[in-house]
């Protein structure tokens, strides 16, 4: 058994509650008792989301889907840091043992402009969709492929593209950002196809795409303080952001 | 005459694919731009489909309930894809890849999808690298191969405990290069509520804005429908929280025939249920059981740690039952002799409802390997397991963390305590070989339909199915149908109230458009005092408990009873609060758990009528004296194909199973 099975958790709730974009945004307290330390965080919104129902008032809204920490859906900003206050997992397998009886909790949704808030804790990241149709992929229509190891690819190449293809398209790393910046999402992906031999022949225009749409979906600059590689629960690299820079002057710079 | 035509093409089974692809008539360039397909789901399915449509020319919508398509459900597949590539040599085949795909679903698919499957299989390999899909390499630079259940040689590709992730992000970036190109439209976060048909023929669907919530027209010359499976009719499963059959059920209620519902798949490794607060269950990829090996203890009721059970008093009873295939036995096998040691009182851990899965020998072994690799003279046990567990690290590190995560265990040091859990459903959409429903101009690809896998499917065959439906089956197929009707559009094109004029337009569009606002309204007028979630709970718990791994006719009998007093109820008593006209997460789940709940009934219907055992469906009454499934080939060598005629009534169509190829046999593993 897991440690501390069996326990129950008494907690105070400070929920972001805002009823559409537009509208203005409050926090609101909750109380919840007996919560078991086995639950998930998002398990304990739905027994508050119960409780609510039960009381006649509209449940929260937050995003979420597989629960597995890969969907990439989830997103609360809890207590100050994006999925909260353990490193390298999404709020779906944050579980309640890592909080203690007596807590305040205080969840938001993400913040930053390029992400506006749908509903409570609910935002549009459709701002990364568009990154990715401006040049992230490789240029290659159905049934143009030669045979896959026709390409062959050193093992440590495609584990370092492998480690930087692991990005879930959350956007910790734009909510953790004092300058909501998404150099770590967007280089990700840079990195990812910049570190393959099928995608050096797009590689310059790529970067140079992907930078102007995410400049233009307004996220900010990148000063390198690195609080999105520290939150981000895929563990993806500051180095990505180095090596899109590298791209970037290498693409600017003919 | 059978209502159902599966137009299987003539030919020797070699020959079938290849040469009616090169007979299909085509669709020129210039009338493609012409052609509207929407195209509702992006998971493997749908966005390799979409995007591959989309190349060759046609104006394709795309619909997906979440935020972004990338978050679609394939994207939690963890442990590999097949493919007959042959790289390692050991004797794989599109032929074997097709035998081991037909014996795996226990002689209940049909053999000419299922070959045109394996067919395709090593194109999709050649298609992902392409796209700079990083799967497993050896460090020769070529690519990696694991084993999976169900086959003897090593056809599995993977990106660690990734694979889904990566094959979906491929798949993902070609749509999103057609979207960014103009030729895809995307309509995230929107869900279809109902297919719009006019004389039988589908025109297009009835979509609700999630955000606003604003209910939408769109038309399209054909639908495609990849919408994945109903494995949350369970409630408690591997799915996303968000899967449904909604779109699929709404279909079956305009015609579409729905295909051997009651072939579900109970996966073996999950990791078990552990209190009443809990909302889903987690796999742990099969790929674990080329490393772990599975074990109860001897003697009854053992309260010992795993770790003090002497290797002499554990049954590892997988290789105990079946010596040839071991822990690679195919799932439903798995799974019920998982469910045998339990319900006969050896399971472990508080629950008593699970098994061990235990790394530590095989962690061993790699150890040795490794410090031989590094010049390591008589290595301490200590040295050998960190060595070793670096090698597991790599191999499923992600899948290690996660189960840590959930139960707070640490699998290194001590075995994995797992137990099978709904994971994925074989049954759907009835489909003729282009993949189109019984509704004109409908078509369901991937898990959403029932093609491929019959009765059960083998690991790292859905991912395999889902991109051959999309990239390499539908492209072709769907020119049969649109073919066709560019010459309807052209004898039509003076007709002042044709379709292609009027388009959304047409009445039919408003009386689709009215029937499922009404609907809505309907949900929120209830008022009643249950939430929709506890209606889920409850449907949940009836189908487990007497539609699950095993089934019976007095359960099944109840079951249906059980579940039309609790449809009866949810439609009097169900709470949904907040309105129809903004983001409403609660008014979704009413509409699926709605849907839920009928095919719950369909399920049971099914298992009921199906007096055999065969892969996933377990009859009690059907079992041979070792307990294996007992099929019976002379009266259920069928497809049961359910034709909707009104609440719980429907009729069975039945599309007979002819095996050419392959010779019918009782599946052996042992």
């Amino acid at each position: 058994m897991g440690s501390g099975h069996g326990q129950e958790l008494n907690l105070t709730l400070k929920v972001w509650r805002q009823k559409n974009t537009k509208a203005t945004g409050s926090f609101e307290t909750h109380q919840l008792t007996g919560i078991s330390v086995d639950m998930s965080f998002l398990e304990m919104f739905d027994v508050l989301n119960e409780k609510l129902i039960s009381e006649g008032k509209e449940a929260i809204a937050f995003d979420h889907d597989c629960r597995e920490g890969i969907c990439g859906m989830c997103s609360m900003y809890i207590n100050g840091r994006p999925h909260g206050p353990k490193q390298g997992v999404t709020t779906c397998q944050l579980h309640m043992r890592s909080f203690k009886t007596g807590d305040t909790i205080i969840v938001e949704p993400w913040r930053s402009g390029a992400f506006p808030v749908v509903k409570d804790l609910a935002v549009d990241r459709s701002a990364f969709d568009r990154i990715i149709a401006s040049g992230g992929y490789i240029s290659v229509n159905t049934g143009n492929a030669q045979d896959a190891n026709n390409i062959l690819i050193p093992k440590t190449d495609a584990d370092e593209a492998f480690g930087a293809a692991a990005c879930i398209g959350c956007g910790a790393c734009v909510a953790a950002c004092k300058n909501s910046s998404a150099m770590l999402f967007v280089s990700a992906k840079v990195s990812q196809l910049a570190l393959l031999p099928q995608g050096q022949v797009e590689r310059k225009e790529r970067v140079l795409k992907m930078v102007a749409q995410m400049d233009e979906e307004g996220f900010g600059n990148c000063t390198n303080t690195g609080a999105c590689e520290a939150e981000c629960p895929k563990g993806i690299s500051l180095e990505n952001i180095a090596r899109m820079n590298r791209e970037l002057m290498g693409a600017t710079f003919k | 005459m059978s209502k159902l035509d599966s137009k299987i093409p003539e030919g020797s089974i070699e020959q079938k694919w290849t040469k009616y692809r090169s007979s299909i008539a085509l669709v020129n360039p210039a009338n493609k731009r012409s052609l509207e397909v929407l195209v509702v789901g992006s998971g493997l399915a749908g966005a390799s489909a979409a995007a591959t449509l989309a190349e060759a020319g046609y104006k394709v919508k795309v619909f997906c309930f979440q935020d972004s398509p990338r978050r679609a459900h394939s994207i939690a597949a963890q442990g590999g894809i097949n493919a007959a590539k042959n790289y390692q040599n050991d004797g794989d085949s599109t032929y074997r890849l097709f035998y081991d795909t037909i014996k795996g679903g226990d002689y209940r698919a049909r053999e000419a999808n299922v070959h045109r499957l394996a067919e395709v299989s090593t194109s999709i390999i050649d298609q992902c690298v392409a796209q700079g899909v990083p799967l497993a390499r050896e460090y020769g630079g070529l690519l990696s191969n694991r084993s999976f259940g169900g086959t003897q040689v090593q056809r599995t590709f993977y990106a660690a405990g990734q694979t889904g992730q990566q094959l979906l992000l491929g798949a993902y970036s070609a749509l999103q290069r057609q979207v960014g190109s103009g030729n895809i439209e995307l309509c995230h976060r929107h869900e279809m509520l109902d297919i719009v048909t006019i004389d039988g023929v589908t025109r297009g669907i009835i979509a609700r804005n999630l955000i606003t919530g604003e209910m939408e027209k769109h038309f399209g010359h054909a639908v495609l429908l990849c919408t994945g499976g109903y494995g949350n009719v369970f409630y408690l499963s591997t799915n996303a929280m968000g899967s449904n059959v909604t779109a699929a059920w709404k279909a079956h209620k305009k015609g579409a025939f729905f295909a051997n519902p009651c072939y579900t798949q109970i996966h073996p490794t999950c990791i078990p249920v552990s209190g009443d607060h809990q909302s889903k269950l987690t796999l742990m990829s099969e790929s674990l059981r080329n490393d772990g090996r599975i074990w109860v203890p001897k003697k009854k009721d053992d309260t010992r740690k795993a770790t003090d059970i002497p290797e002499e008093e554990r049954d590892y009873y997988l290789e105990r039952r079946y010596p040839a295939f071991g822990n690679l036995v195919p799932r439903d096998v798995a799974s019920r002799a998982a469910k045998e040691r339990c319900d006969a009182g050896y399971g472990v851990g508080k629950s008593k409802m699970a098994v061990y899965l235990d790394f530590a020998f095989n962690t061993a072994r790699y150890g040795k390997t490794e410090a031989i690799k590094q010049n390591i003279h008589n290595p301490s046990h200590e040295q050998i397991m960190t060595l070793g567990k670096a090698v597991v690290k790599e191999k499923y590190g992600n899948l290690f963390t996660m189960y840590e995560q959930i139960t707070g265990e640490n699998p290194y040091e001590v075995p994995m305590r797992i137990y099978p859990a709904v994971h994925y459903t074989m049954g759907g959409l009835w489909v003729d070989y282009n993949l189109m429903t019984t509704v004109k101009g409908l078509y369901a690809l991937g898990e959403a339909n029932f093609s491929d896998h019959g009765a059960n499917r083998l690991g790292a065959s859905a991912l395999m199915q889902g991109l051959a439906d999309g990239y390499f089956v539908i492209p072709y197929t769907l020119g049969v149908y649109l073919s066709a009707e560019v010459t309807r559009m052209s004898a039509e094109k003076d007709k002042s109230d044709s379709i292609d004029k009027l388009k959304t337009n047409h009445p039919a569009f408003e009386t689709a458009l009215k029937e499922q606002t009404d609907l809505i309204n309907k949900f929120l007028n209830i008022k009643g005092t249950k939430s929709v979630e506890s209606f889920h709970k409850r449907l949940g718990l009836i189908i487990w408990n007497k539609c699950g791994m095993a089934r019976n006719k007095q359960g099944l009998l109840d079951a249906i009873a059980e579940i039309q007093a609790l449809r009866k109820e949810f439609w009097s008593d169900v709470r949904v609060l907040g309105t129809a006209d903004e983001f409403n997460p609660d008014l979704e789940k009413a509409g699926r758990v709605a849907d839920f709940i009928e095919l719950g009934e369909l399920m049971c219907k099914d298992a009921l009528n199906r007096e055999e055992s065969c892969g996933g469906h377990f009859r009690e009454e059907h079992q041979t004296e070792e307990g294996e499934a007992k099929r019976d080939d002379v009266n259920f060598a069928y497809v049961a194909a359910w034709e909707y005629k009104g609440v719980s009534e429907w009729e069975l169509n039945k599309e007979e199973l002819k095996y050419e190829n392959i010779k019918i046999a009782q599946r052996s593993y042992k």
